[in-house]
């Protein structure tokens, strides 16, 4: 038996011990209860370290300097890659390139990779359900190159019609970026399903894992994917650092996304050569605690286990369905079987607005989403202008979910 | 239940004009008309005006949205009705100031609206709170007909 299988079952109570914010009360001294992790997660005491021991220990430029303090900046941020190549099953910690976060790295493939090895005619298909960060650079491309972009369609259900996928996705296809798994509804994606289309057409992949990297075991060598993008605020990490993983012959052809120092072999007055991957793609001086934090957030991930985690919220996820189903006047949006959505519920309360909804949480302590997600396209099919959403994670618990339940039925009381 | 904060934001004359506004209809002889909307909030007003003489004879609203938006642009429709386009645009900058400085506004037939204060204290309610007013500035413009919005 593993280390991971041994800790199969999360002490909760002890998870929490690691959140200070948990311990914090809001509004009319009401104990905070954060259910609003698919927007961004928590921090553990063990990141937050990190962050301090930097500035207080070692704080110097990465790359550069011959000084104890650089080697040892350097040292750490690049073990803190070394960490999260692992986290990601990545082949090598050169593949994966610090960005600021996912929309970042969707962008940097958007610009030094389509915008130099596509032309007019080719398709790209992307999905109804994607995030804003997964639409708006493959529309300015569209327009930019005169190329097609194609939409693979939801179903009613929240999910994704994967028989169209196969009709979409054709010769023509040189990108199919999709999400792991959506923001606004928790389905997670069939991603093999998806690639095998794709491959067969010699198209590349992008997965989007912003959802899916903090809530599941990510294998991005085993995907068979060609990019990856998710960030580090999202997996207990700080804002403000994310990766894109991407293959090393990939990289190799792609142009730099942004220039200066750090991303340059040499320069004279004329002409200059890039450096190596990955530091081709990371001009200037890099959010260097933010990567070492990300670092940290990985190995504190690792050492409770992803399947766990997965386990915890998949529990949390079926146990929150039958109790918000309980509200007479609740409509549920994304699918019902907890196998295909991860710890999101998007729902909306006969009538009431769902910034009423969140207002009302709010004075009970309780944190939620109330808005369009960033994904307005899934908002139109679903013919509603916003839902509220509910996000778990690691700390939660079902106690938290019966209080989420029980306001709920007192907001259908005050409004309706 | 008692909750002082939210009691603050949403007074019970509030949750009466959104439970059952006023007003709440599409005049089919208006002359005048605007569209307001949120977008980002899903916020919604659409509203009727028969106009003579320099006078709001007489104002309906339609739309949909949250408690606060809706409920704001019952109460100003009811503020309106009657009243001279002067009063009316004087009512709009007295609302406007309202959400602002925190402070009542004392305005004459504001008695009402002045429930409205506690929206102040919650910034991203604002722009809910103003959406029906933006519309009758529209309305009584010479721009009408372009949509506004208060995102």
């Amino acid at each position: 038996m593993t280390d991971k299988e041994h800790r199969a079952e999360l002490s909760v109570e002890q998870i929490r011990r690691d959140f200070p914010v948990l311990k914090r009360t809001v509004g009319n001294d009401k104990p905070l209860v954060y259910l609003d992790n698919a927007a961004t997660s928590q921090t553990p005491v063990q990141v937050i370290a990190e962050i301090t021991r930097f500035y207080r220990d070692h704080n110097a430029n990465i790359h550069r300097g011959v000084h104890t303090l650089s080697v040892e900046s350097t040292d750490l941020y690049e073990g803190a890659r070394n960490k999260i190549a692992e986290f990601l099953g990545a082949p090598s910690a050169s593949e994966c390139v610090f960005t600021r976060n996912t929309t970042e790295s969707i962008n940097l493939v958007a610009s030094a990779w389509a915008k130099s090895n596509l032309q007019e005619g080719d398709e790209i298909v992307i999905s109804e359900i994607e995030h804003h960060s997964n639409i708006v650079p493959w529309q300015i491309i569209r327009d930019e190159l005169n190329v097609t972009l194609k939409f693979i369609p939801m179903l009613p259900d929240g999910s994704l019609d994967v028989d169209a996928a196969a009709e979409i996705i054709g010769p023509r296809t040189k990108l199919v970026a999709v999400t792991a798994m959506a923001n606004s509804l928790g389905y997670i994606t069939p991603l093999a399903d998806i690639i095998e289309i794709a491959k067969k057409h010699d198209a590349l992949v992008l997965v989007d894992g912003a959802q899916s990297a903090p809530h599941m075991q990510t294998d991005v060598a085993a995907l068979g994917a060609d990019f990856f993008a998710c960030s580090a605020h999202k997996m207990l990490g700080p804002t403000g650092i994310g990766i894109l993983w991407a293959k090393t012959e990939l990289l190799d052809i792609m142009q730099p996304f942004m220039t200066g120092g750090d991303m340059i072999s040499t320069v004279t007055m004329s002409q200059s050569t890039w450096a190596e991957i990955p530091a081709k793609f990371e001009a200037g001086t890099p959010n260097i605690e933010g990567a070492i934090a990300f670092g940290a957030a990985c190995n504190y991930l690792d050492n409770i286990g992803m399947t766990s985690i997965r386990n915890h919220e998949k529990e949390l996820t079926g146990f929150a369905l039958d109790k918000l189903n309980s509200i007479e006047e609740i409509t549920i949006f994304g699918p019902s079987n907890v196998e295909k959505r991860g710890g999101v519920i998007s729902f909306a309360l006969q009538g009431i607005h769902p910034h009423d909804i969140g207002q009302f949480l709010d004075s009970e302590g309780i944190a939620i989403r109330t808005g369009h997600h960033c994904a307005q396209p899934v908002m139109s099919a679903l013919n509603v202008p916003a839902t509220a959403r509910a996000s778990f994670y690691l700390y939660n618990t079902e106690a938290e979910i019966d209080h989420l339940t029980d306001t709920l039925k007192q907001v259908v009381k005050y409004f309706g | 239940m008692s909750n002082d904060l939210l009691d603050d934001l949403y007074r019970e004359l509030i949750l009466d004009h959104y439970k059952q506004p006023r007003n709440n209809l599409n005049l089919p002889a208006a002359n005048c008309a605007a569209d307001g909307s949120n977008p980002l909030c899903g916020d919604q007003i659409h509203i009727t005006l028969t106009l003579t003489d320099e006078k709001v004879e007489q104002i309906g609203f339609t739309g949909s949205g949250c408690a606060i938006s809706q409920a704001s642009a019952s109460m100003m429709t009811e503020f309106v009705q009657g009243r001279s386009v002067i009063d009316a645009l004087d009512g709009i900058a007295a609302f406007q100031t309202m959400m602002t400085t925190s402070a009542p506004t004392n305005a004459v037939g504001f008695d009402d609206i002045d429930a409205l204060i506690g929206v102040s204290k919650f910034p991203a309610r604002v722009k809910c709170a103003s959406l029906g007013w933006k519309t009758l500035e529209q309305a009584l413009s010479t721009n009408n007909g372009v949509e506004v919005t208060t995102e």
